[in-house]
């Protein structure tokens, strides 16, 4: 079985997919990717499963060396990454032949980047999953000598490249009333809507914390409100009126009121902020935000087919190769400089 | 609407972009979970293509779905339905249920939360150990975090607040208190409640044929003892430090 080792990992990387939904009743979170449309990218880059198992990185990368041939791709934040010392392109498939050795640095942008293999990585699935869940016990964090197995691999493309949405610089996130909302006079929740927040120093799988100037965002009774279903997207008030956005690992009850529920398309947004990056809340229609995700969920079906060649022109530099990962797909909202990620 | 208190419950809520939820009241009761506890199987025996999940919590039941198999309207529709089938405030509590009996520090470097709880709830420290400690208490519901459980109802002098500040990691097994009720923790993890006591009870086994220890309905006393014969009981049975389970006849 090929795979790679680890020989040299950040403190932040665990294996990761879709995560376990279902248990919500025995008190276990979905968790899974923090970021799920990088997901979905590496297995359309790999023309796989979009359900299997990768290496989530966060904030950094490490070092690994293949056991035998095999296919991967790296996704989600863009991370200085070279095969044998060579640059290769984020966002895009490759291949590694045995002893290989892949190095991958810290992220440039956002937090988490993630390490695809073909065939998927087939670590020891628990509660029928294979995402490590820290919070439920559930795994453990990717440590120096671990081997991530990868399973059988019937396909052998590389050699794709996809132009990946720009989700790692924080911006606006739409959010939708829910059941607690109303306990937030009107006042505070357009308030909320028109303040400008930086993503805060306490951020990880669980919550993403928000920080602004002023005044916090209390609730009615806040500190006595009965124990409730949490949601993934649910921004909670702490008890000093200090909002976290809850991801996918979030605990599955709280007491802490939640003022709304960002839409599911834009959490990658929240977990991909890097402390300090500019977020808004922007209030819409439950018809509108139930649009606008599933135009989300259709364009993640529409991936595969986005997938292009890496341009390999012989007269080019070998140097020059990874700059064609945006090749054509520059956003009307992009910063021309920040884009064009390049080893 | 401004609070809970001017809403008529049951109540049928919209949750997040995919979610329904059933109150049955604002504030926790007997009759209140033991109407979620039932309510929420029936939510799952109902033949509704696009329900994902459900989950009973203390006094509501939350309903995940797939907007694309369900409207919103119609699942609302079939849960106000549902919701005059019978009186759900009387339903019988679950089949199967068990009582629990934990042995527990009080206090001590284990559990240093016990003496703010008690000048909170009006008690000297040995009034609030024999309060706490002759309580029996319900699984209310299994949340938060695996298999822990939320327990309740204790005494009106123990509806106290959660913290403003969280408390930044408890142990695994530490029980905590707060408006009226404990929770007991399954792994280690942050808090707004108070560390009043602390037992030797793992509650979640990732790989083991029953990886949950409790159910909804199952019943627990926390059981006062020295913090030595606490740490024997620990030695001598790590994973139930000393717990004794038995079945309630029905």
């Amino acid at each position: 079985m090929s795979g790679l080792k680890i020989l040299r990992i950040g403190p932040a990387a665990s294996v990761q997919d879709t995560g376990r939904p279902g248990l919500l009743g025995q008190g276990v979170s979905q968790g899974g990717a923090a970021d799920p449309l990088a997901l979905a990218e590496g297995a359309a880059l790999l023309r796989q499963d979009p359900g299997l198992a990768a290496l989530e990185m966060g904030g950094m990368g490490g070092e690994f060396e293949a056991t035998g041939p095999l296919r991967i791709a790296l996704t989600g934040a863009p991370m200085a990454a070279t095969l044998e010392g060579e640059p290769l392109a984020w966002n895009a498939s490759h291949r590694m032949e045995a002893g290989q050795r892949l190095s991958i640095g810290a992220a440039r942008r956002g937090v988490y980047g993630y390490l695809h293999l073909g065939g998927g990585i087939a670590s020891e699935p628990l509660l029928g999953s294979r995402a490590v869940h820290l919070m439920a016990g559930l795994g453990r964090a990717a440590a120096a000598g671990d081997l991530l197995p990868a399973d059988s691999d019937r396909n052998n493309e590389t050699g794709l490249v996809l132009a990946a949405e720009n989700r790692f610089q924080g911006g606006e996130l739409r959010i939708v009333e829910s059941f607690q909302s109303g306990l937030f006079p009107e006042p505070v929740r357009t308030r909320f809507a028109a303040t400008a927040f930086r993503r805060g120093g306490r951020a990880n799988r669980m919550g993403v914390e928000m920080v602004s100037d002023g005044e916090g965002f209390a609730a009615d009774g806040q500190l006595n409100i009965l124990s409730e279903v949490i949601l993934p997207g649910d921004v909670q008030m702490t008890g000093d009126g200090k909002p976290f956005v809850l991801l996918r690992e979030c605990q599955t009850t709280g007491g802490y009121p939640r003022i709304g529920t960002v839409l599911p398309c834009d959490l990658p947004r929240v977990a991909q902020a890097q402390a300090g990056a500019a977020l808004r809340f922007c209030w819409i229609g439950l018809e509108q935000a139930l649009e606008i995700q599933a135009k989300f969920e259709k364009s993640l079906k529409g991936l595969p087919a986005a997938c292009r060649p890496l341009v390999r022109d012989p007269a080019v530099l070998r140097d020059l190769l990874s700059y064609q990962l945006i090749s054509g797909a520059v956003s009307a909202e992009a910063d021309p400089f920040a884009t064009g990620e390049t080893a | 609407m401004n609070s809970q208190e001017a809403l008529a419950y049951p109540l049928v809520r919209r949750a997040g972009l995919n979610g329904m939820l059933v109150s049955f009241d604002s504030s926790l009761s007997e009759a209140s979970n033991r109407a979620a506890l039932a309510f929420g199987s029936a939510v799952e025996a109902l033949p509704l293509e696009g329900v994902v999940e459900t989950m009973a919590s203390l006094a509501s039941v939350f309903v995940r779905f797939d907007p694309a198999d369900l409207r919103h309207e119609a699942l609302e529709a079939a849960l106000e339905t549902l919701l005059t089938a019978r009186n759900w405030l009387q339903a019988p509590l679950p089949a199967g249920r068990r009582f629990w009996r934990v042995p527990t520090v009080y206090g001590t470097d284990l559990a240093p939360q016990l003496g703010e709880a008690a000048d909170a709830a009006g008690l000297s420290e040995a009034q609030a150990i024999e309060s706490l400690g002759a309580a029996r208490v319900r699984v209310l519901t299994i949340g938060f975090a695996p298999g822990q459980p939320y327990l309740g109802s204790l005494g009106p002098e123990w509806n106290l607040p959660r913290q403003t500040e969280l408390t930044p990691m408890v142990p695994r097994g530490a029980l905590v208190q707060a408006i009226s009720q404990f929770v007991l923790f399954s792994n280690p993890a942050p808090t707004g409640w108070r560390h009043v006591g602390q037992t030797g009870l793992t509650l979640f086994q990732p790989g083991a044929a029953q990886p949950f220890a409790l159910r909804p309905g199952d019943e627990m006393q926390f059981e006062p003892v020295s913090k030595p014969d606490f740490l024997k009981h620990c030695e001598d049975e790590p994973l139930l430090g000393g717990a004794i389970v038995a079945e309630i006849a029905a």
